[in-house]
């Protein structure tokens, strides 16, 4: 039954974050991500080896999408090896899916060199998926500085908890 | 009757609340240093300046005050008409070295005509006169302008009075990007969003803005037409797309894009075509800034290991280290007059902001606060306007670049961040 509830919750995330853009887009050479977001064709079938409802069961190792860093540092950590291993082995049986990895960075110094050292976590986790078996143009790496920190303390635990690299699946982005 | 007693409590509730919004927002000026030496001037009201609905010669004392290069002598209610010659010795025995007289004279169109005039109560001269015909609710921005010509009249320097600043207010999750007069009067919001924007860069037409905004859940580089509210992606790439800067003739941006790997410096048209990548590293280059004539790019890399200030030609080529000294440089701002560098520096005490004299490499730190970011020159290259926090709140503050005149800029139970100095306005 979980199998069959989450595509649609995906989807109505999808609809409810499609909502938030409302812009115009002029003559620019862009990117257009919404193409290849479409969740909305996922459904429970298509989706193989562990299932999609094992992205969020949490005694489910797919469920953990956070790998820490240490300060000034984006080399990936030996504990998170099987975390990452498990989602490359996810993308790579679920071509169709698509992954956003988040980078982020403690707050202390400027907002934009903090954005590129996010930027650098997200491209580590990135390079580490690929290297795992998925593919290159399933995962997005990008950053969100220290635009977004999970902890608002100015403490060196809530610092280490913001050098951080998230994974967002498509419909959770 | 109370039922028509709720009704009017009512409407006057929402019209407390209406009143209450540009209040909450405006961003209060707190003078906290001003110059050791400062030029004393005596700014009476202009003759017939009561016509006007609202004061010229109060914003116009405010203006030269906040600058912090003049002192004002007192005129009480005295008014000095600009057709008149003044008693100028007598104005020179009461410590004013300079003098503005004027008239306002209402005209049959509901417009006003205003004349003043500056004398130098040394020299015994006429300075410099202007006229201007005015709607009356052109009053604020015509005292700008009068404070600006005495400001140009006295030092030998444009005045930044009639300038705009960007900044970005926090309160709770909501984000605005808000454009207000240099002296944080008249705030208008260009934009609200759930998601952060930083980055805000003027253009030097005054007109247009780039920015960064999270709306997508990434990073995004707009140009938004401040006049018409029309905004356009101008780089939406693979990965993050940041750190915008215009170059000086308003045709083209550096932007930093991580499309090809790492954050990378790119030269983009500013309606986001002819991407091109500017050189290659292996490490971070980001926060692009473009020297006043055109020739250097300014930016920060980690290539050397920590982050530090490098400069590049425009055309490309070998890039060049600028700051020495220090484990943290970041944030370069090259001054208008392209003799010296603002940025931020992390010593001791914290982040601070410093400006480095490029010819000797000699190096001031400008504040005492702890967390400084975003530097901005003023356009005639006097004043900084900065980032800063006091108890947990970010506040703008601004320094002038001989470290003497500071003041901090602040709204009430928000975050102000991401600071920008707009340029001189387009006569």
């Amino acid at each position: 039954m979980k199998r069959l509830i989450l595509p649609v919750l995906l989807s109505t995330l999808l609809v409810a974050c499609g909502g938030t853009g409302g812009t115009q887009q002029g003559g620019a050479a862009v990117d257009d991500r919404s193409a290849t977001t479409g969740v909305a064709t996922v459904n429970a079938s298509d989706v193989s080896g562990a299932g999609i409802a094992a992205l969020t069961d949490p005694n489910n190792i797919l469920s953990k999408r956070s790998v820490y860093f240490d300060f000034d540092q984006f080399v990936i950590r030996s504990e998170f090896q099987s975390q990452l291993q498990a989602h490359a082995g996810f993308l790579a049986q679920n071509p169709q899916m698509r992954m956003l990895v988040q980078g982020n960075a403690d707050e202390r110094g400027s907002r934009e060199y903090n954005l590129a050292l996010g930027q650098k976590r997200a491209e580590a986790v990135k390079q580490a998926l690929v290297l795992m078996g998925a593919r290159e143009t399933q995962v997005e790496s990008v950053s969100l500085g220290e635009e977004k920190p999970r902890c608002l303390e100015r403490t060196e635990s809530c610092y280490a908890e913001n050098r951080r690299g998230d994974m967002l699946y498509s419909g959770e982005f | 009757m109370t039922q028509f007693l709720t009704s009017l409590r009512t409407a006057l509730a929402l019209l407390l609340w209406a009143l209450a919004i540009p209040v909450h927002a405006q961003l209060s000026i707190e003078i906290t240093g001003a110059g050791a030496t400062r030029f004393p001037v005596a700014i009476p009201l202009l003759e017939r300046e009561a016509s006007l609905p609202r004061s010229i010669t109060d914003v116009v004392r405010a203006d030269l005050e906040r600058s912090g290069l003049f002192s004002l002598v007192d005129m009480g209610l005295v008014a000095l008409p600009e057709a008149a010659i003044p008693d100028l010795q007598g104005l020179r025995q009461r410590g004013a070295d300079a003098v503005l007289t004027g008239s306002v004279t209402p005209l049959s169109d509901g417009r006003h005509d205003i004349r003043v005039r500056l004398f130098d109560t040394q020299k015994g001269l006429e300075i410099g006169a202007i006229a201007m015909r005015i709607a009356p609710a052109q009053s604020r921005a015509t005292a700008h302008r009068i404070a600006d010509f005495i400001y140009e009249k006295l030092t030998g320097q444009p005045g930044y009075f009639s300038t705009r600043i960007a900044y970005v207010v926090k309160s709770g999750q909501r984000y605005e990007l808000q454009v207000a007069d240099a002296d944080g009067e008249n705030p208008q919001t260009a934009l609200v969003s759930r998601e952060p924007i930083i980055s805000p860069a003027w253009a030097p037409d005054g007109q247009r803005l780039a920015y960064v905004s999270f709306e997508a859940k990434k990073p995004i580089i707009y140009v938004h037409h401040l006049p018409t509210g029309q905004r356009q992606v101008v780089a939406n790439f693979r990965g993050s797309n940041s750190a915008p800067a215009w170059s000086p003739d308003g045709q083209r941006l550096a932007v930093v894009l991580t499309k090809d790997g790492p954050s990378q410096i790119y030269l983009v048209n500013a309606d986001g075509s002819g991407v091109r990548r500017l050189m290659t590293s292996s490490g971070i280059d980001t926060e692009p800034a473009w020297s006043a004539d055109g020739q250097w790019i300014y930016f920060t890399s980690d290539r050397g290991g920590g982050a530090q200030i490098y400069r590049v030609p425009t055309s490309g080529g070998t890039a060049q280290r600028v700051t020495l000294e220090g484990s943290y440089n970041v944030t370069p701002r090259p001054s208008p007059d392209g003799r010296s560098l603002a940025f931020v520096t992390r010593n001791d005490r914290g982040f601070q902001l410093a400006i480095m004299e490029l010819a000797s490499r000699q190096t001031t730190i400008l504040t005492d606060s702890v967390r400084d970011e975003s530097p901005s020159f003023a356009p005639n290259g006097r004043m900084l306007l900065y980032a800063s926090e006091i108890g947990n709140r970010g506040v703008l503050a601004a320094v002038s670049a001989d470290r003497r005149v500071s003041q901090r800029l602040s709204v009430q139970a928000a975050d102000v961040r991401e600071p920008a100095w707009g340029p001189l306005p387009r006569p």
